[in-house]
């Protein structure tokens, strides 16, 4: 399946994954209560000079990670526009913006397996209270799997009530493709039972 | 135990497939996906634990990168997104949603919209609403306000929820575990 990980493989992406996300929480921290538009804007110069400085596939891939934020920031320019609060309006935008592209940041340089490696460490101290790492990562690992069978699934019942039907299917495909999908999730479930189980 | 676990992965499939589906978009770029169907779904038929679990399950892997949240988004920065109290209150939701199912006798089709809309509607824009305030600088009320447009989609929402549940009840009844 696609991940959000940057094809560009740069230094960021050579840094231990647990390090880069410690820095996020600290800086995000950081960011969050800060009021004053230059040290706002100074904090987005750097965002933005830590992703030129991946280059220019990477940035501009940085920015089309940033698109779905567009009607918020709409949002705020109406508003504030509206209220003659310009000044306040950048900060709560900028700030916004620098704080999604540094997650995002973190995100395109880090590999899934990196990531799923460090939720299992995460995970270990909670085997106590009865989740167990291995039970984890076989659930991970079927979500992974289940959706696009699932999303097959439903392709397949949609082009079969659309070589039947005039109408659009709509919402009546959910319950079938529902059904579908607990049939596979039992066999999957007796087949992990056949192979030993999960205790 | 098995069971348990493939069921939940599978629900937390649904919600990521449910994002996938066509949308339509309100204003354009503010798009109304199935995904909250997803999540009322989780708690009407899988229950108020399962439920949440199936959701946070899902959220783990949107943290870790894979896009499938509404339109194609994903990773860590939706976190910190304007859309971010909606992502905390997902597991809530589920959870809130699929305790009034296991705990309210009526009928199956009642108790699981009365789930959907208080778990999914109620408890989610709270959490929905105090995030968008937080992220935009905006009062309670004002945020309140921009979240109204999609009021009337998750009502209706919450009665697919409901009738899917309820046929769900009608035909596979075992499957039902939020009513054993």
């Amino acid at each position: 399946m696609l991940t959000l990980t940057s094809p560009f493989e740069t230094w960021a992406h050579r840094l231990p994954a647990g390090l880069k996300l410690a820095l996020l929480a600290g800086l995000t921290l950081v960011l969050v209560p800060l009021g004053d538009l230059r040290w706002i804007g100074a904090a987005a110069a750097a965002v933005v000079a830590m992703y030129l400085a991946q280059g220019r596939g990477f940035a501009w891939h940085g920015l089309v990670m940033l698109r779905p934020l567009w009607p918020f920031l709409l949002i705020l320019a109406l508003w504030h526009g509206w209220t003659g609060e310009v000044q306040r309006g950048a900060v709560i935008g900028v700030k916004m913006l620098t704080a999604v592209a540094l997650a995002n940041f973190v995100t395109m340089t880090t590999r899934l397996d990196d990531l799923i490696a460090v939720v299992e460490r995460l995970a270990r101290p909670f085997s106590r209270l009865g989740l167990s790492p291995r039970v984890l990562a076989v659930t991970i690992g079927l979500v992974i799997r289940f959706t696009p069978v699932l999303f097959f699934r439903t392709g397949q019942l949609l082009e079969a009530w659309r070589a039947r039907s005039p109408r659009r299917a709509g919402w009546r495909v959910v319950l079938p493709a529902v059904l579908l999908a607990l049939d596979d999730a039992d066999h999957v479930a007796d087949a992990l039972r056949a192979r030993g189980g999960l205790d | 135990m098995e069971r348990n676990v493939t069921h939940i992965a599978l629900f937390a499939a649904l919600i990521a497939v449910l994002g996938l589906v066509p949308k339509i978009d309100l204003i354009a770029g503010v798009p109304i996906t199935a995904q909250s169907l997803g999540i009322m779904l989780c708690g009407t038929v899988l229950g108020a634990k399962r439920g949440a679990l199936a959701v946070l399950l899902f959220l783990l892997l949107v943290a870790v990168g894979l896009p499938l949240l509404a339109g194609g988004r994903g990773g860590l920065g939706v976190f910190v997104g304007p859309s971010a109290g909606f992502l905390i209150g997902f597991p809530i939701a589920a959870f809130v949603a699929g305790l009034i199912v296991e705990r309210w006798t009526v009928g199956i089709g009642i108790a699981a919209f009365a789930g959907a809309v208080t778990g999914g509607i109620v408890v989610l824009y709270v959490f929905g609403i105090a995030g968008m305030s937080l992220v935009l600088g905006k009062t309670l009320p004002e945020a309140a306000l921009l979240a109204t447009p999609f009021l009337l989609g998750d009502l209706i929402k919450a009665g697919f929820a409901a009738g899917i549940t309820r046929g769900l009840a009608r035909v596979r009844p075992g499957a039902l575990l939020s009513r054993p």
